[in-house]
């Protein structure tokens, strides 16, 4: 029996390296040109991320070069592949910067991926738009960071909102445990007291979780008024299910990291009556004429559809809005980096598929809480609330 | 009260499924002593197949259940024939090494085969939930539950009452013995390595309702129901029942009473503590008989 406990210990230690993958990345190479690196979660988890980001980058790129360049010159982009994971975030930050030689980088994906490429790029002085949400990225505010994804706080802010516009007072909030759901579920509770909302309980999930019918029993006993899940695919449609199995009663809030047609399918008829913040991407149809976006919006998805024969994703905007904003910041840069950084931070009123960037020195987000609009799940559509 | 019983419903539910999976580890660990990484991938291809069988080509229920666990137990023997048998020295850590080298090729068929996202099919019958005392018990749990007590009862029958079964057991206490008197042991190894790997597949069927089902979602199974079998005993078939379901209850009331969080830490807990306290697990070899 010694020996079976010793193989075990060894086969515990062994399934812990098997949560580790492989993976390599796409390399280009031109003349004299404006160089852009790119690092998305191409493959991975966070491939619904990565996948459409890549796809609206380098569509970006096409559409800016068939329009003449940049002072006469062609960008060209450099992507790499992260997989999601830091390390191989970090080690293609590295190649962009020393092989690749780029102006300036767009992505990652995810929060985790840009916190560890961050340091990199303020030693090297290198402008980053990132593509992910985390607060942390742009706050405190660096000089060489800059984003174009929403922050979970805009998103908070959108949902309390209507919360506050229903009568809604007491909530429970049930969070994914990775950086996504840490973050949704500390800006919940630092913005509650501010819309006059008590938090009752405070539960979580892990991302793999195949049943949550136990947190939310525990959720229910405590009565709350509604219900906020907070995460990525495929928790959050685990979520909605359980909740219509145990027949909970109450109004179900999700965070934007699920807006996307995947968590209607996956969540099937439990999806009905869902609130959540989203883009305005989803809804473009809906939207009034007047929006000022619409146009922006309508024409990335008719380039999108109709380039790649798919539909197109609330996440793919992040990566086409960082481009144009570089692309504007290029002109009469002469590939001068600190020229790019400063000329970024100054750009407002941008118009882009995410929402309307207004840079400046103390904010290198830009958006505001109108980059989000609550939508409610009907019959398996989107469908916009009145703001 | 309504709440206990919820936690309950819900850790018998995960439990029975850990059980199953436990029951593949524990079947093959007694007719060849390997433990099997790639058991969590049976379990993966098991849920994908059924999804794939069921709701794309809409075959009957029973028929895409018969199928699938028939595809993972066919997927079982190929991998014992063309990849464990020919090795030349079968030291154990070689072995357990190549079922790592099949569980990532597994995997990586999956997301070849079915893409990186996740896939949600309805429970077996849409019947609505039953309430007890206030507490929801899912139709798909009693299913579940139906089923793992149709396979317990079905293996008891094999090893105690069939000739296969004995011999099954032979192989296990000495393949050497067994083969002086003149059991095929190797036929033996090959059907515990289909009746495991049809373990992982009907742990898959059963769980591919109520949850979202995706190619990297077998190394976690695996892992829980490894713990399952550790907890039990391995090598024990009533003790890999009993682990599942204890480990189910204990991950439900952990998140229910104490903190959400703990869910995994607790699984995890409870391996390390077995390993080091008793590695023979609470039904091992030491307290009654294997089988």
């Amino acid at each position: 029996m010694k020996r079976q406990a010793g193989l075990s210990f060894t086969v515990v230690v062994m399934w812990v390296l098997l949560l580790v993958g492989t993976g390599a990345g796409t390399v280009a190479w031109a003349g004299d040109v404006y160089r852009i690196g790119g690092i998305f979660a191409v493959t991975g988890p966070s491939s619904f991320l990565g996948d459409p980001e890549k796809r609206s980058m380098e569509m970006a790129i096409d559409e800016i070069n068939a329009a003449g360049g940049i002072d006469g010159r062609k960008l060209e982009a450099v992507i790499y592949d992260s997989e999601g994971e830091p390390t191989k975030a970090v080690l293609a930050a590295n190649r962009l910067i020393s092989r690749d030689r780029v102006l300036a980088v767009v992505g990652t994906s995810l929060t985790p991926t840009t916190l560890a490429v961050i340091p990199i790029m303020e030693r090297n002085r290198i402008p980053l738009v990132s593509c992910a949400a985390g607060i942390d990225i742009t706050e405190p505010v660096r000089p060489w960071i800059f984003k174009t994804a929403q922050s979970d706080a805009l998103a908070v802010g959108a949902i309390y909102e209507h919360m506050k516009k229903e009568g809604i007072e007491r909530i429970g909030i049930l969070t994914v445990e990775n950086a996504f759901g840490e973050s949704g579920r500390h800006q919940l509770q630092t913005k509650a007291e501010e819309f006059g909302i008590q938090i009752v309980h405070a539960s979580s999930f892990g991302a793999r979780d195949t049943d949550m019918t136990a947190q939310l029993t525990r959720i229910r006993g405590t009565n709350p008024d509604a219900i906020v899940c907070w995460g990525t695919n495929p928790g959050p449609a685990v979520v909605a299910r359980n909740l219509q199995q145990l027949n909970i009663n109450v109004p179900l809030y999700q965070s934007h990291g699920v807006a996307s047609p995947r968590f209607i399918e996956l969540a099937g008829d439990a999806a009905d009556g869902i609130y959540l913040p989203t883009g305005k991407i989803l809804v473009a149809d809906q939207l009034p004429e007047d929006d000022p976006q619409k146009e922006v919006l309508t024409r990335y998805i008719e380039s999108f559809e109709s380039r790649f024969r798919m539909p197109v994703s609330g996440f793919g905007g992040y990566a086409y809005d960082a481009v144009y904003l570089l692309a504007e910041a290029l002109k009469g840069s002469d590939g001068d980096r600190e020229k790019i950084r400063s000329s970024l931070e100054q750009i407002s009123g941008h118009v882009g598929v995410t929402g309307i960037f207004n840079f400046s020195p103390e904010d290198h987000n830009g958006l505001s809480s109108d980059a989000f609009v609550m939508v409610r799940i009907e019959n398996g559509e989107w469908k916009l609330l009145d703001q | 009260m309504q709440e206990i019983l919820q936690y309950f419903f819900s850790g018998i539910t995960a439990g029975a499924v850990y059980a199953v999976i436990a029951l593949g580890f524990t079947l093959l660990f007694n007719a060849t002593g390997l433990i099997n990484f790639a058991q969590g991938e049976f379990v993966m291809l098991g849920a994908l197949v059924l999804i794939t069988l069921w709701k794309v080509l809409a075959l009957p229920l029973i028929v895409a259940f018969a199928l699938s666990v028939a595809v993972v137990a066919l997927i079982g023997i190929l991998m014992e024939r063309m990849a464990l048998r020919t090795v030349r020295k079968p030291h154990p850590i070689v072995m357990v090494i190549i079922t790592i080298g099949i569980s990532i090729f597994l995997r990586g068929v999956g997301m070849l085969t079915w893409g990186k996202d996740a896939h949600s099919v309805e429970p077996f019958t849409q019947h609505a939930p039953v309430e007890v005392y206030g507490a929801t018990l899912l139709p798909q749990s009693l299913w579940i539950l139906g089923i793992v007590l149709i396979i317990v009862a079905g293996l008891q029958f094999f090893f105690k009452r069939t000739l296969a079964g004995k011999a099954m057991e032979a192989c296990a206490i000495s393949k050497k013995a067994a083969w002086l008197l003149g059991i095929p042991s190797e036929k033996m190894v090959l059907a515990a390595f289909a009746m495991s790997a049809a373990m992982g597949g009907v742990a898959g069927v059963l769980i591919a309702p109520i949850t979202m089902s995706s190619y990297d979602m077998g190394t976690m199974l695996g892992l829980k129901g490894f713990c399952a079998a550790m907890l039990g005993g391995l090598g024990s078939v009533l003790g890999a029942v009993i682990g599942g379901l204890l480990l189910g209850v204990i991950e439900a009331f952990g998140v229910g009473l104490v903190a959400s969080g703990l869910k995994d830490v607790l699984a995890f807990l409870i391996l390390l503590l077995i390993l080091y306290l008793r590695p023979s697990g609470l039904l091992g070899a030491k307290s009654i008989q294997r089988f």
